[in-house]
């Protein structure tokens, strides 16, 4: 093992250990090169190394909008369910009956998705919310990011990153001790998509996004060829520049370089086509993207994408119709993501969770849809997952003003994936004594 | 901790004498200096510096017209801005009812409704409360294009960026307060007391509805007091970290009760309010919020603390949490100066803007494009230095939100880190991306909507003799950056030569292209 001196840190060390696409890396330049050799030593070792999870990977699938969780995963077997929804209902002809569930089956569009259930590869949490409920998209979707109900602070995976990789892990009042001391450097994110999810950005690491690996790259290249070396040869002097000059000068022609690599390694990685087919919508695209970079090897832990359009207040469908069409083309997504993993053997290494920021009322409104509710169930996938059907549905009966009581707090889903796959301190991160709720498969 | 309380009398200016303290060195004693540069050393590269920190950057002839004035017409001019015409925002310039609480009559109905369980009276108040919330996120989306318009269209470029500062400073975000209009309103407020006294500015914002309902004293009332805006009114608005105690926040926060707005109006529910005596930073009395404020004037850390805020933002880096004996000799010297000029000035910001915009310090070589461009300052000032077309305000608006830097929508009451954190892989690309939209029509992908394929002839930004094959790579690169390194004046002129070496509009508009997606284009 080469332990590099701080002082002879290069770039080609940076590159090994994979903290390429952790864009803050290069924003803290001094604990890059002070904490080299530690780095270096801990990402050859990579499994064994105390404080370093082994290379487990988590998915998240946000269902932005408000996704509808009583026609998701259908109760039923409750008279009332179809009573509050005369119009809109799944028949209890149509839903797709799960083992272990009484009365409780998914939506007929789903089957995908209930073959991974029948496969052991899925996990349905019933009933997750949280206190006080906020019915505000933008607020509600910033709880579920910081996992605090004021919705403030940084992201619940910033929070693990930097936890991970700096060795802190408070909120906004927190402050970093002594970066230069951290154990470990911890590999961050990637988030398909517009801009980094609030969820993502932590103090320290900050994650990589992009809508397209088209967008991660110069544009003006397609104006004309030629510029393509010209515009290379300026963004890569970073190589000839000494890393331990620290002005803003030369902190940008490292970000330059940092930016060109990652966009190299992301867009070779997806550049490869998939064994699978994959659905042909814009979750099955980045679904078959994540699979891609996953088979291409890269250090990242955890990936990001959206499923958008569940904000269903008219027309909204019942077993056919829009809301259908959207848990169809989720069910299938995951699915052909897991067909992926499997032939590259990687699917034990992945779990994926979905979510939305709230479900929606139990009552249908007067344009055949529904409006902004509660509680909701969540998806764990993946071969390493409790899988069935955990917790029970929410009452149908004992409502909140026309909204379902949520039955486990959202925050015990997040210690659980924290403490049980992620290996890391639920306390620390979440700042707060959440019960941590089995995630993980019995061994 | 608790504080001993100051002497009454603010602490005396430093003699205007230009013999520092023995135990600076020789060199500190000149980069500390707040002495007015030599008027023969205001050229080119420091009015060009100027016109960029106290503005947006401008073309090559407004820098020309700066190094004609000489340094001190150009500080008077840029400073005094109110003498310069451009209109103010009209009152009525966006709808103020969208967001309106219903009336009491409605009120009454949906208790009622809610009473008798009237699920459709419900569901129809829940859908008119949602079409309002959708009207008022496109009212939000038209106040953004409209402040970005004025902030590329402005004579007084100091005023909207004194208006973005306080932005940053009183953080307040829509999405929290969902209200257009107050949103709008707070902006006005800002601009109004952008370069005005900070004290009076620190007065209205507590008053100001946005503020009241982000930091949550729209609730605050005698015997349950909220906190948040105490605290942020100490640790984020005036005096810093360390500079108060929780008990100070405890007391504050009874003193800012009864602190409300009803509609767009500030109101003081004199009922709600706690009348009692509290201790604050030393004093103790019947303090109200504007007596409370008062007391945060009174003390030397919060000039202190304005003034490293400013100059952060108009000079260089300056972490606020860095301990004074931390930084270097020099900046900590004019740091003090600084913080005395806003002290011994009752905190009007006009004296303390020309003074430091005179200074030698100011306009020192290793300060001269080596601040990381704020995404507003890069898209902004390329449309006012280059003077290309601006294209299409949404589009900008929406990588403006990609870069980090979506107005009106800071990311929380800290408002935005600034500096490096600007900068990483993933916005990088976004930053050279909207320069190829810009000079070029290069549509970010994703786009449908038609943008304006406006031309834009970047030859007309050239002077005769600067269109000649020998001379234009250095051209181009003085009016992007500012000046000429070796390696990219080497790499311009072998595309160029490689390019046949015409000096046509396709040419130039590729060097344009490959000079502001340079690493160095990000800096000013």
């Amino acid at each position: 093992m080469n332990l590099v001196q701080s002082s002879a840190y290069t770039r080609r060390e940076f590159l090994r250990t994979g903290l390429i696409l952790a864009s803050a890396a290069t924003t803290i330049p001094s604990f890059v090169s002070s904490s080299a050799a530690a780095m270096t030593a801990a990402m050859n070792g990579l499994t064994s190394a105390p404080g370093i999870p082994d290379d487990r990977i988590l998915v998240i699938v946000q269902l932005s909008g408000g996704n509808d969780g009583l026609n998701t995963v259908v109760p039923y077997g409750m008279p009332e369910y179809y009573k509050a929804r005369a119009g809109i209902a799944i028949p209890q002809k149509d839903a797709l009956k799960l083992s272990g569930g009484d009365g409780i089956g998914l939506h007929p569009q789903m089957t995908a998705l209930k073959d991974l259930y029948d496969n052991d590869m899925a996990g349905i949490i019933q009933g997750v919310g949280y206190p006080n409920p906020n019915r505000s998209h933008f607020k509600s979707m910033d709880i579920w990011h910081t996992a605090d109900t004021t919705a403030t602070g940084d992201g619940w995976l910033g929070k693990y990153f930097d936890a991970e990789c700096c060795g802190f892990g408070k909120g906004e009042s927190g402050t970093i001790e002594n970066p230069s001391s951290a154990p470990s450097a911890g590999p961050p994110g990637i988030a398909i998509g517009r801009s980094a999810p609030l969820a993502m950005e932590g103090r320290q690491i900050k994650p990589v996004s992009f809508e397209s690996e088209e967008l991660f790259r110069w544009s003006g290249q397609d104006i004309s060829k030629s510029l393509k070396e010209p515009y290379e040869s300026l963004n890569t002097r970073a190589q000839s520049h000494p890393a331990e000059s620290d002005t803003n000068a030369s902190f940008l022609m490292r970000t330059a370089l940092d930016a060109q690599v990652s966009s190299d390694l992301i867009r070779k990685a997806v550049a490869q086509r998939p064994a699978t087919a994959f659905p042909q919508n814009e979750l099955g695209r980045q679904l078959s993207m994540v699979a891609a970079m996953i088979r291409a090897g890269l250090k990242t832990r955890v990936y990001y994408v959206n499923h958008g359009g569940f904000d269903t207040h008219s027309g909204q469908g019942g077993s056919q119709g829009r809301h259908g069409q959207l848990l169809k083309q989720l069910a299938d997504s995951v699915k052909a993501f897991y067909t992926e993993l499997k032939a590259q053997d990687n699917a034990a290494r992945v779990m994926t969770m979905s979510f939305s920021e709230f479900g929606r009322r139990v009552g249908q409104n007067a344009s055949q849809g529904t409006d902004h509710g509660t509680a909701a169930p969540m998806f764990l996938f993946g071969p390493m997952v409790r899988t069935g059907i955990i917790g029970d549905h929410p009452s149908l009966r004992d409502l909140d003003e026309g909204d379902l009581k949520h039955k486990i707090d959202f925050r015990s889903v997040y210690a659980g994936i924290l403490e049980g796959w992620l290996k890391a301190d639920s306390k620390v991160i979440l700042e707060g004594n959440y019960r941590p709720l089995p995630v993980m498969k019995k061994a | 901790m608790r504080h001993q309380p100051e002497t009454q009398t603010p602490p005396a200016p430093p003699p205007p004498s230009p013999s520092p303290s023995p135990s600076e060195d020789a060199e500190d004693r000149v980069s500390a200096s707040l002495q007015p540069l030599k008027p023969a050393n205001f050229r080119h590269e420091q009015a060009r510096h100027l016109l960029w920190r106290a503005g947006f950057g401008g073309s090559q002839a407004q820098v020309m017209t700066l190094v004609e004035w000489g340094l001190e017409k150009s500080v008077e001019h840029i400073v005094g801005y109110d003498n310069v015409e451009f209109e103010s925002p009209a009152a009525d310039l966006f709808d103020k009812d969208i967001m309106h609480p219903p009336s009491e009559e409605e009120r009454k109905m949906y208790q009622s409704a809610r009473r008798a369980g009237n699920e459709e009276l419900l569901a129809q108040a829940r859908l008119e409360r949602e079409r309002r919330e959708r009207l008022d996120r496109s009212q939000m989306a038209e106040v953004q294009k409209w402040w970005l318009r004025r902030m590329i269209e402005t004579p007084r470029p100091l005023e909207e960026k004194l208006t973005i500062f306080w932005h940053g400073h009183f953080a307040t975000s829509f999405r929290t307060i969902e209200n257009s209009y107050h949103m709008y309103l707070q902006n006005q407020l800002l601009r109004r007391h952008a370069s005005g006294n900070f004290g009076e500015l620190l007065l209205a914002i507590i008053r100001d509805p946005a503020m009241i309902a982000y930091l949550d004293n729209n609730d605050s009332r005698k015997g349950r007091p909220n906190e948040n805006l105490a605290r942020e009114l100490m640790e984020l608005f005036s005096l810093g970290v360390g500079n108060y105690s929780e008990d100070d926040i405890k007391e504050g926060a009874r003193a800012l009760t009864g602190y409300t707005f009803v509609d767009d109006a500030f109101v003081f529910q004199k009922q709600n309010h706690d009348n009692g005596v509290k201790n604050i930073l030393g004093k103790s009395g019947g303090f109200d919020g504007d007596g409370f404020v008062r007391i945060i004037l009174e003390k030397r850390a919060c000039a202190a603390f304005i003034a490293r805020k400013l100059y952060s933002f108009f000079v260089a880096d300056v972490p606020l949490t860095a301990k004074d004996a931390d930084l270097e000799p020099a900046q900590r010297a004019v740091l003090r100066r600084l913080a005395a000029t806003l002290t011994s000035g009752r905190y009007e910001l006009k004296p303390f803007l020309k003074k430091l915009f005179l200074s030698e310090h100011f306009y020192e070589p290793r300060f001269i494009n080596q601040q990381v461009k704020s995404p507003i300052q890069l898209v902004v000032g390329a449309i006012r230095s280059l003077n290309t077309p601006e294209r299409d305000l949404s589009i900008l608006n929406d990588a403006l939100d990609r870069m980090g830097q979506r107005i009106f929508f800071p990311p929380s009451v800290k408002g935005w880190d600034g500096g490096r954190s600007w900068i990483n892989t993933s916005t990088y690309f976004v930053r050279q991306n909207i320069m190829a939209f810009l000079i070029a029509a290069k549509m970010p992908r994703g786009y449908d909507a038609l943008a304006n394929e406006q031309p834009f002839d970047p030859l007309d930004l050239l002077e005769p003799q600067d269109k000649h094959r020998t001379t234009v790579v250095d051209a181009v690169l003085r009016i992007t950056l500012g000046h000429a390194p070796v390696h990219a004046k080497e790499t311009l002129e072998s595309f160029l030569a490689a390019s046949d070496g015409d000096v046509n509009k396709a040419n130039v508009t590729a060097l344009f292209l490959l000079a502001t997606a340079m690493p160095e284009y990000q800096l000013c």
